[in-house]
């Protein structure tokens, strides 16, 4: 390939980590309800298309974009309560199929939802004022709001991280995600910590739609695409394992970076490559447990 | 919008009846063909088949085209219709699905018994639908964009192209671009036949310009995330960055060049440009970008069979304009029942003959189809995005430059294949 | 009804499940809104039905199915369109060109379980899909392959003509009934046992000395060639094979027609089919919203009738 050099070589990967970020924060989400409910959630692509919208909408009322990130994950993650609770609850015990063709249902429901509220056309979303435009990083010109997303991703996962480790409430997560049985004989009231990490883990994927909405356009089908994606990061990483999610989701990032470059018309299919080749060598992913369904 | 789709759709069952009458012998169906041969209606209702993707992306799009061709029909049968004769629109949704548009197809010919087919939005739904109905000897006027709908390998005398195809849009916007803005030029191609006739359509207009391709990188049709592609662009500055992608690719792909600073160096050429991307976009985004389209609405000032459908869309539509491809469906349509008119008959082969020979001007200044491959020969606008001196939220372009009718800006009939 | 008369139906209808398929499906077209309609749920019933061997009888969900439905499509298509091969024979090429897929893919995925299972096999297919995609001057890539275009076919010395919808639901409904059959069989035969075994406890199957693998791995080649055989039908249905047939949504479409219908169920996987299939052409004629009617009628179904809709029909046949 011609005018080839180390500098856009560098750059290749910074885009690639940013590019897995988004990747990144989608699947600690899917993952987290995954490995927690062992429910797989179909309409994850949904919840985070819905915070795209939402954020649009309440940037237009409230002008402030800092606010948003903080009131999106509140009002999809409120979201995702009632639907664990009414939706979710009744299957449990049931078949892992059963959750798979709700969330299926469900993610049609959202869809067509926001394209009667919002219109089929898709929204326009700018990055917001601070965040716009490209700075030179020492390999070239990067746009700043990329980096503020590799930024935001760290802050997200430092924080969920220290979250389930150091806190008692992260300790009875990781108890209930070994043995939900340990948790009733201890008098813990499991359907509550279900409750509260599916209604986590699709307020992450409505912070991951807000911060992703100034990148792509905001459509009723962005979020289609992206579960595949986040399908694939998760599993590649271990589905359930935080550690798993963020290695796999910038490994997947760089891939797509470097295939872009070198053999651009792969971009789409090499991380299904890589997936495969995991899975194959290791078919419980990088960082899962071996045996988790079936 | 659900209403008037509702209103044209399945009446009664008659199709039971129909059924019912060759159900005499169900073992035997399989060998007695004549008895079940397809004879369209010759009396009552000009029914005109409507396939457009009203689900998916393009629902926008789509929805636009059912509204113009309405108007089409509602001139039609405002003007006494044909003998009496009234014409109706059965809209059916092919949701971009070349499989669902084949069975929709078949559908109307097999039980709607329409006359005619007009529609699609999207090049492979397009030629889906021309091989059910050149195989059922069905005129269909395609209003979406390809160039393999007019080689012979496709083709059929029933088969006919109202839409401008790749090679005249990009060869436009080419001949504009390259002259204008620079000679060294990278392509930002969506992989597959449509992206790839773009840079076909390109590249033969640069030719005579002495325009030098950098690179044409292709990517995966459908992404969402284009960055990956952009620092390498970026360091090969051309002069000129062309997108050849459609629709909501071509609002990320913009959106992210933007994003990135690309528009301070590199002029940015998208050979397709949608006024619903554009609107979807935003002013900023898309602020200088140039492109092709067969129709914008202020062509209006200056021509004024479009300043009559514009009125006629508006008022039917609360003031609205109509977009490009929107305006498609009122052309399509609208040929086809002048050419039912002109032949004196609803036949198919006369209403080909007809269309063969119609000189019209409808919407956008004179048209006609050529004869070789009934490629419809018209205008191309090269229009520039703005985001200031707008004269309200619909005016979002400058029509910077029109090339008039003319086959030599059309792919030739031996290239094609056809005989001349 | 007694419950003796109740227990003597069911094993009736159990006994002569194919046939009674086959019966039903003969006025089928006659309860449909076209023809097209008709045939396209004949194709994709037989898909579901394919895809519900493994799904339904050894326990093992894939998603990657629309890799036969549409290696099958393009096999037949390309044999007949760039060959010149006789259809019967381009229908064989299609089912023999969906093994081929099947025998790989069924060979790197059965090593894994569970989720693992289902992502392997949707990653491969995707890898079919980009195959298929790439190779345009074959399959048209994503432009899609036209030009299938049977007007009469030959049957036994008699002409026929194809384009007539009837006369086409007839002669596919034959490929369709005669698989089903085979499928009965199949399930009726000793393998079948042997595959249920498996669903059941995995562990214990292979204490009885059965080779666990190499029964999936014989499983997922059948189911593919069912699948394979549906998507050559498709093929010549439509007379075009799109590329969308290898997408991975539309692997994804035959798990919700499986689980809507009743995956435990024989026919439930093909009732879901038809379900889905008119369902969805009711709907948009309806109105432009029909997805949030479609979504909320999974919803409802998961939540009230989760054994499916032919599930639920037979626990209430054995209720009363």
């Amino acid at each position: 390939m011609s005018g080839l050099t180390l500098d856009l070589l560098l750059l290749q990967i910074v885009t690639g980590v940013a590019l897995g970020s988004v990747f990144v924060l989608l699947a600690i989400g899917l993952s987290l309800i995954f490995g927690m409910l062992t429910i797989v959630n179909f309409a994850h692509g949904a919840f985070y298309m819905v915070g795209a919208y939402m954020g649009v909408f309440l940037y237009g009322l409230t002008k402030n974009f800092w606010l948003c990130l903080v009131l999106v994950p509140l009002g999809v993650g409120s979201i995702g309560l009632v639907v664990e609770r009414f939706l979710i609850r009744p299957l449990y015990g049931r078949n892992i199929d059963d959750p798979l063709l709700l969330t299926f249902g469900l993610g049609y429901v959202f869809i067509e939802s926001i394209r009667i509220l919002f219109g089929l056309n898709g929204i326009p979303f700018s990055t917001p004022a601070g965040l716009r435009g490209a700075v030179d990083i020492g390999i070239g010109h990067f746009p700043l709001y990329r980096l503020f997303l590799i930024g935001a991703t760290g802050v997200l996962v430092l924080g969920l991280w220290l979250f389930i480790e150091k806190t008692k409430f992260g300790l009875i997560i990781r108890a209930g995600a070994r043995d939900p049985e340990i948790l009733k004989v201890l008098g813990i009231d499991v359907s509550k910590i279900w409750l509260l990490v599916f209604g986590i883990g699709t307020g992450i994927a409505g912070l991951s739609g807000i911060l992703a909405a100034p990148l792509q356009a905001v459509t009723p089908e962005m979020g289609i695409p992206v579960l595949a994606e986040a399908f694939v990061v998760t599993v590649v990483g271990g589905m359930g394992s935080l550690i798993g999610a963020v290695t796999a989701g910038l490994m997947v990032g760089i891939v797509v970076a470097m295939t872009s470059l070198f053999m651009p018309e792969m971009a789409k299919v090499s991380i299904f490559l890589l997936m495969a080749l995991v899975l194959l060598v290791r078919p419980q992913g990088l960082f899962g447990r071996a045996g988790l369904m079936g | 919008m659900t209403n008037t789709r509702n209103s044209k759709r399945r009446s009664g069952m008659s199709r039971r009846e129909i059924l019912a009458a060759g159900a005499g012998g169900v073992a035997l169906a399989g060998f007695t063909p004549s008895l079940f041969s397809i004879a369209r209606a010759q009396a009552g209702t000009i029914k005109i088949g409507f396939p457009v993707p009203l689900t998916g992306p393009f629902g926008a799009e789509a929805q636009d085209q059912v509204r113009a061709a309405e108007i089409a029909i509602k001139e039609f049968n405002d003007a006494g219709g044909f003998q009496g004769r009234l014409a109706e629109l059965l809209v059916r949704d092919d949701k971009l699905n070349p499989g669902e548009a084949a069975t929709r197809t078949l559908e109307l010919i097999e039980k709607d018994k329409v006359n005619y087919v007009v529609g699609s939005l999207s090049a492979a739904v397009q030629l889906s639908i021309n091989n059910v109905t050149k195989e059922r000897g069905v005129i269909f006027n395609s209003i979406s964009q390809s160039d393999a709908i007019n080689e012979v390998k496709d083709w059929s005398k029933f088969t006919f192209h109202e839409a401008l195809n790749p090679h005249m849009t990009a060869g436009a916007v080419g001949r504009y671009a390259f002259s204008k803005f620079g000679k060294k030029v990278v392509y930002l191609t969506a992989d597959y036949a449509y992206g790839h006739e773009m840079v076909r359509g390109f590249e033969s207009a640069g030719k005579p310009l002495g325009v030098q391709t950098l690179a044409d990188i292709r990517h995966p049709i459908g992404a969402n995330d284009y960055s990956a592609f952009l620092p390498r662009i970026q360091s090969l500055r051309p002069d000129v960055l062309c997108i050849c992608n459609f629709g909501r690719d071509q609002v990320n792909a913009v959106k992210q060049a933007t994003e990135f600073g690309l528009k301070e160096k590199i002029k940015i050429v998208a050979p397709v440009l949608l006024y619903t991307a554009r609107v979807a976009g935003g002013p900023e985004i898309f602020e200088g970008v140039v492109g092709g389209t067969s129709y914008y609405w202020r062509l209006e000032d200056t021509i004024p069979t479009a300043k009559a459908f514009n009125d006629k869309f508006r008022a039917a539509n609360g003031g609205a304009v109509p977009s490009d491809y929107g305006a498609l469906g009122y052309a399509g349509v609208r040929t086809v029942l002048t050419a039912a008119k002109a032949a004196g008959s609803t036949d198919t082969d006369k209403v080909v003959e007809a269309m063969r020979n119609l000189k019209y001007d409808f919407y956008k200044g004179p048209q006609y189809y050529r004869g070789c491959d009934h490629q419809s020969v018209q205008s191309v606008l090269v229009i520039e995005s703005k985001s200031k001196d707008m004269k309200d939220k619909n005016d979002v372009f400058n029509i910077v430059g029109v090339e008039t009718p003319d086959e030599k800006n059309l792919r030739s009939c031996a290239d094609l294949g056809h005989k001349a | 009804m007694t419950a003796t008369a109740s227990a003597s139906l069911i094993a009736f209808g159990k006994r002569h499940r194919a046939a009674l398929a086959i019966a039903v499906l003969l006025i089928f077209p006659w309860l449909m809104p076209y023809e097209a309609l008709a045939v396209n749920i004949l194709v994709l019933g037989l898909y579901a039905v394919g895809f519900n061997l493994l799904f339904g009888y050894t326990g093992l969900l894939s998603f990657g199915h629309a890799a036969f439905l549409g290696s099958g499509a393009y096999g037949c298509g390309i044999a007949l369109v760039h060959f010149g091969v006789p259809w019967f024979g381009a229908i064989l090429i299609g089912v023999l060109v969906s093994v081929f897929f099947a025998a790989i893919m069924g060979f790197l995925a059965i090593r894994t379980r569970g989720i693992y299972f289902a992502m392997v096999t949707l990653a491969l297919s995707q890898c079919v899909y980009y195959l298929f995609y790439q190779a345009v001057s074959l399959t048209g890539g994503e432009n899609g392959l036209r030009g299938i275009n049977l007007s009469e076919i030959g049957i036994l010395g008699f002409s026929v003509n194809f384009l007539n919808p009837t006369t086409k639901y007839y002669v596919i409904l034959a490929f369709v009934a005669f698989a089903l059959w085979l499928f009965s069989r199949l399930l009726a035969s000793p393998f079948g046992a042997v595959l249920e075994a498996i669903r059941e406890n995995e562990s214990r199957a292979r204490a009885c000395g059965y080779d666990v693998a190499r029964v999936k791995f014989i499983a997922f080649v059948i189911s593919g060639a069912f699948c394979g055989l549906a998507g050559a039908l498709k093929a010549l249905h439509l007379s075009i094979v799109p590329i969308e047939t290898l997408h991975y949504l539309t692997s994804g479409q035959v798990v919700m027609m499986a689980l809507l219908g009743g995956m435990n169920t024989f026919f439930g996987p093909f009732v879901g089919a038809a379900a889905f299939l008119l369902l969805e052409d009711v709907l948009t004629t309806m109105t432009s919203h029909w997805q949030l009617v479609l979504g909320a009628v999974f919803v409802i179904f998961v939540l009230f009738f989760p054994k499916g809709i032919w599930g639920s029909v037979l626990a209430w046949v054995v209720r009363k």
